[in-house]
């Protein structure tokens, strides 16, 4: 059992889908400036990316791994359409609020990235938790992030009020700064900085170091081959 | 007419630069952005890649996917444009293939200098997203040209500007934390700052 829950949790934390493997960026950005919107993407995705994962290891062993790409897109955009429609005809509003970015999560790199990774390797229910796992690591990053910009941005969470407006007789004056699509971008940097601190074992090694200072203080130090840094 | 053409090209660079305005294709955006050579021959080829599938993807969508577009065959209330979304990713996989094998057997030269990039772009969500828009935007066919054009220039801009300040930035002593994909997030979010102040232009 303790196998299932690995696959099922190590990418929520350990190897984090957006913090640390660099996929499905995009999507991240643009759509977390509400919570509500953000949560319906974070579920379209989780589907999307648990069935694509277990239809594509289903049939792993009759596709020819030549035009697997193909296959594997084809796949995945049957399943996104599926998802888009569904949403315009339950919640129109909210599937014109995330526009493109639905369908964009065909080219979403967690999808294709599993299914070449995980999914071509494993068995179908496996593969099915993977793919929900990954999807969890997703959205854990984007209901964060939807959070703080919308508590700050509006004062609000999914529109019920937490901070009192001033405009309504309250004390918060709402931070505009975090409704700007940009802000995402150095929260998730900030994000990424708290989780490195706390696992350790995801900080990158950076290319150049500075070198130590020599105990003794020489006046001009001729340049030796060691110090490779430059200021 | 020329003006029309010319302020979607202009818009489609700064004000709604894909890359720093929308936030797509950020895969590739933050992988490939280490090395400013490796930038200019990505940005490179979005841009040729964008410039042939958003034209292309627009006839499709006008004279084939969309409601009523089928008049021509004598089926004038067939809407096809649920499948649109299968439809553009095959266009584009296809097209990415051919320029491949069109580059390899005629331009060795460009061939070499984009190779590993162009199976990379298939699944760079800059150029589906591109198509996309201009589906939202409804734009007919000489616009779509001037909207890809100048979305791929877009895109190739951004990335090199983000390739040059990484690789100033190596040099320089962060946090343990931050070294890498934090600083680069941060980075992005700062220039996409910087690109919000095109947002007031009328041309």
């Amino acid at each position: 059992m303790s196998k299932y829950s690995e696959i099922l949790f190590r990418p929520v934390f350990k190897e984090n889908p957006i913090a640390l493997q660099m996929l499905g960026i995009c999507s991240a950005l643009a759509v977390t400036s509400k919570l509500y919107p953000t949560l319906i993407m974070c579920v379209a995705l989780t589907v999307t990316v648990s069935l694509s994962n277990f239809f594509i290891s289903m049939i792993r062993n009759i596709t020819p791994s030549n035009i697997r790409i193909i296959v594997q897109m084809t796949i995945i955009s049957s399943l996104v359409i599926l998802v888009d429609q569904a949403l315009k005809a339950y919640d129109y509003e909210t599937s014109k609020t995330l526009s493109v970015f639905v369908g964009l999560i065909i080219t979403n790199c967690i999808v294709m990235g599993r299914a070449e990774a995980f999914a071509m390797q494993n068995p179908p229910g496996v593969s099915f938790l993977d793919g929900f796992g990954n999807g969890l690591g997703y959205s854990v990053i984007l209901i964060i992030l939807g959070t703080i910009r919308e508590l700050f941005g509006t004062g609000t969470i999914l529109e019920y009020e937490i901070f009192p407006l001033v405009q309504n007789g309250g004390w918060y004056v709402p931070n505009n700064f975090f409704l700007l699509p940009p802000v995402s971008f150095i929260l998730i940097g900030l994000i990424i900085w708290a989780l490195r601190a706390w696992q350790k074992d995801q900080i990158e090694e950076p290319e150049f170091k500075m070198s130590q200072n020599s105990p003794e203080v020489v006046p001009n130090p001729p340049p030796t081959p060691s110090s490779k840094v430059a200021s | 007419m020329i003006e029309n053409y010319l302020n979607i090209f202009i818009n489609a660079i700064f004000i709604e630069n894909l890359a720093l305005s929308v936030f797509l294709g950020m895969c590739t955006f933050i992988a490939i952005s280490k090395k400013i050579e490796a930038a200019i021959g990505l940005g490179i080829a979005v841009i040729v890649v964008l410039a042939i599938t958003v034209p292309i993807n627009n006839l499709i969508y006008n004279y084939i996917l969309r409601d009523g577009a089928l008049a021509w065959a004598g089926l004038s209330d067939v809407d096809l444009s649920f499948v649109g979304l299968i439809s553009y990713i095959g266009v584009i996989a296809a097209c990415v293939q051919i320029l491949e094998m069109f580059l390899d057997k005629y331009v060795p030269v460009l061939y070499n200098a984009l190779g590993i990039f162009l199976p990379l772009i298939t699944v760079n969500c800059a150029i589906l997203g591109a198509s996309l828009f201009m589906v939202e935007k409804d734009l007919y066919f000489g616009e779509s040209v001037a909207y890809g054009l100048g979305a791929g220039v877009g895109w190739a801009l951004a990335i090199t500007i983000l390739a040059g300040i990484r690789e100033k930035l190596k040099y320089s002593d962060m946090p343990e934390g931050l070294q890498g994909l934090g600083s680069t997030f941060i980075i992005v979010g700062l220039m996409s700052f910087g690109f919000m102040s095109f947002g007031g232009i009328i041309l």
